[in-house]
């Protein structure tokens, strides 16, 4: 359906993964094998998880005070770089405090599934060239319905900390992760109509002569910005993050939690950015695949010279920033305007936009 | 129409929210805009606003002389009894009783900083100044007299 590139030059770690492989299967049965190799890739997920937070936070603290004109944190390590370091230990040593009416198993359990779906979801990302833990041939349906778990996790935390602000953050957030899902479904769905393919190496593999966003003109574009909208507002940043809102609920659904368990929802908040700014990227931007014109041959080959691990990263960390952007520019949306900005504007002009986008697909107007 | 004014409202939208992000992302690519000052660091460079209030003080000039009329006008705007004058009469050579201030007294722990007595002032005596480092182990030196001993009023304001 698409021509093949030959990217087998391209610098790959599928090599280290296949020899850790091999090596696994000569010294170890089968069985053992496959748990060794998925130990390995917890502790990878574990160690990309905490790398993530650290990062993430800093990147945060200083993108927002760059934008408010302020200079960020700036004392802890060289120009501030030790900050989330520091920030982390502190929430080690601090007390994880359960109230006296809470629900006590909800409320420890809750942080654990916020994590446990954001680890869920890392599982058909591909990080790099041949580098993903699940080659999966639904990757856009599975991506799009673990997604939805994370509602529940958010529920839960506001249900067992048995407080009134927690309960109507977990609420609000309900509502918003329930509306913002079809337009996100929408959006994720013309890139699926154009691919024909729900697994996402055929989809990267569908942009090697250019990416979706270039490719699929103007309707590709509206469904980009309606994908990042429902993402951010999936996310529950602001300028949606009614459920955290501070100054209507001091802090929503995490109210209660302090110590490791807030730093669970902390850190599962942003690896959620991670993981739907990558989805995003691999949709819309090619994932790994570096950015390639058409047939000209030579300007490829010097785009491919790029690993394609920087080209995965680069363009995610290009879309976390624009997610940042967003939260420190725009005021919050109050409850009724986050629905009617979902039902009466984000929904129909998704609907409209994947009629458009079909048509493009059947009657092959894209490149 | 209907749809018309549907997608002229996204339009208009898409453009305000864009206005700005190019605001902040203005800021963001232009580090020399950062007002932050490293207080302690910076102690001797320190560049503070214009309109930086630290604390009421009476300018003199260099015959010892300042501009206050004693006409009680701060103290009565002051929201917190920060300021109290105390007057006195002054003979003038042709023998005139003069109303004078005696003692302008400030109490810089009461003060707010809200500038309505500088407002108040209808002869300009009082001014903010940008002195910020206040802090004292005693009480008492935070309440402070305005005028120098031995000054008297500027020639020509009444």
């Amino acid at each position: 359906m698409f021509e093949v590139y030959d990217l087998s030059f391209m610098w790959s770690l599928s090599n280290i993964t296949q020899t850790i492989n091999s090596w696994l299967n000569q010294t170890f049965s089968p069985t053992w094998a496959l748990i060794f190799e998925m130990v390995i890739v917890g502790i990878c997920v574990i160690s990309l998880f905490a790398i993530l937070g650290l990062v993430l936070v800093l990147m945060e603290r200083k993108v927002s005070a760059w934008m408010q004109i302020r200079l960020g944190p700036n004392r802890v390590g060289p120009k501030g770089m030790l900050q989330s370091f520091a920030d982390t230990l502190k929430l080690l040593v601090k007390e994880g405090l359960t109230p006296n009416g809470a629900d006590k198993f909800l409320f420890n359990l809750a942080p654990f599934i916020a994590m446990i779906v954001a680890m869920l979801l890392m599982a058909p990302i591909a990080f790099a060239r041949d580098f993903k833990m699940w080659d999966m041939n639904i990757g856009v349906l599975y991506v799009t319905a673990v997604s939805s778990i994370s509602v529940i996790s958010i529920l839960m935390a506001g249900w067992a900390s048995n407080n009134k602000y927690s309960l109507m953050g977990a609420m609000r957030s309900g509502a918003q992760i329930v509306s913002y899902e079809l337009s996100a479904g929408l959006a994720i769905l013309s890139i699926v109509v154009l691919t024909g393919s729900l697994n996402l190496n055929d989809i990267i593999q569908s942009q090697a002569n250019g990416w979706w966003i270039f490719k699929g003109h103007i309707p590709v574009l509206i469904s980009f910005v309606i994908f990042i909208i429902a993402v951010t507002a999936e996310t529950n940043r602001a300028p949606f993050d009614l459920a955290e809102a501070e100054s209507e609920l001091t802090a929503g659904f995490h109210t209660e939690y302090s110590g490791m368990k807030f730093a669970l929802f902390f850190l599962a908040e942003y690896v959620n950015v991670f993981i739907v700014c990558a989805i995003g990227a691999t949709l819309f931007l090619g994932g790994w695949m570096p950015f390639h014109i058409g047939n000209w041959q030579g300007f490829n080959h010097i785009m491919d010279y790029i690993p394609s691990s920087i080209w995965f990263f680069g363009k995610t960390f290009f879309l976390i920033f624009l997610i940042m952007w967003f939260r420190w520019t725009f005021p919050r949306l109050r409850i009724d305007q986050l629905l009617n900005l979902e039902w009466k504007y984000l929904l129909p002009i998704s609907m409209f936009n994947i009629i458009l986008v079909t048509a493009m697909a059947i009657l092959g107007w894209h490149f | 129409m209907f749809i018309v004014k549907y997608i002229k409202e996204v339009w208009s939208a898409i453009k305000s929210l864009l206005i700005g992000m190019r605001r902040t992302g203005y800021y963001f690519t232009h580090h020399k805009e950062i007002i932050t000052q490293q207080y302690p660091d910076n102690r001797d460079t320190l560049n503070l606003p214009e309109r930086f209030k630290g604390e009421v003080v009476m300018p003199h000039d260099e015959k010892n002389e300042h501009r206050c009329t004693g006409c009680t006008a701060c103290e009565l705007a002051c929201p917190n009894g920060t300021i109290k004058v105390i007057t006195k009469f002054d003979i003038s050579p042709e023998g005139k009783k003069k109303k004078a201030i005696d003692k302008l007294v400030y109490h810089l722990e009461l003060c707010t900083m809200c500038n309505l007595c500088v407002i108040a002032c209808p002869s300009d005596a009082i001014v903010m100044a940008q002195t910020f480092e206040h802090s004292v182990f005693d009480r008492s030196k935070l309440t402070k007299i305005l005028n120098n001993p031995g000054s008297k009023i500027m020639d020509g304001v009444e």
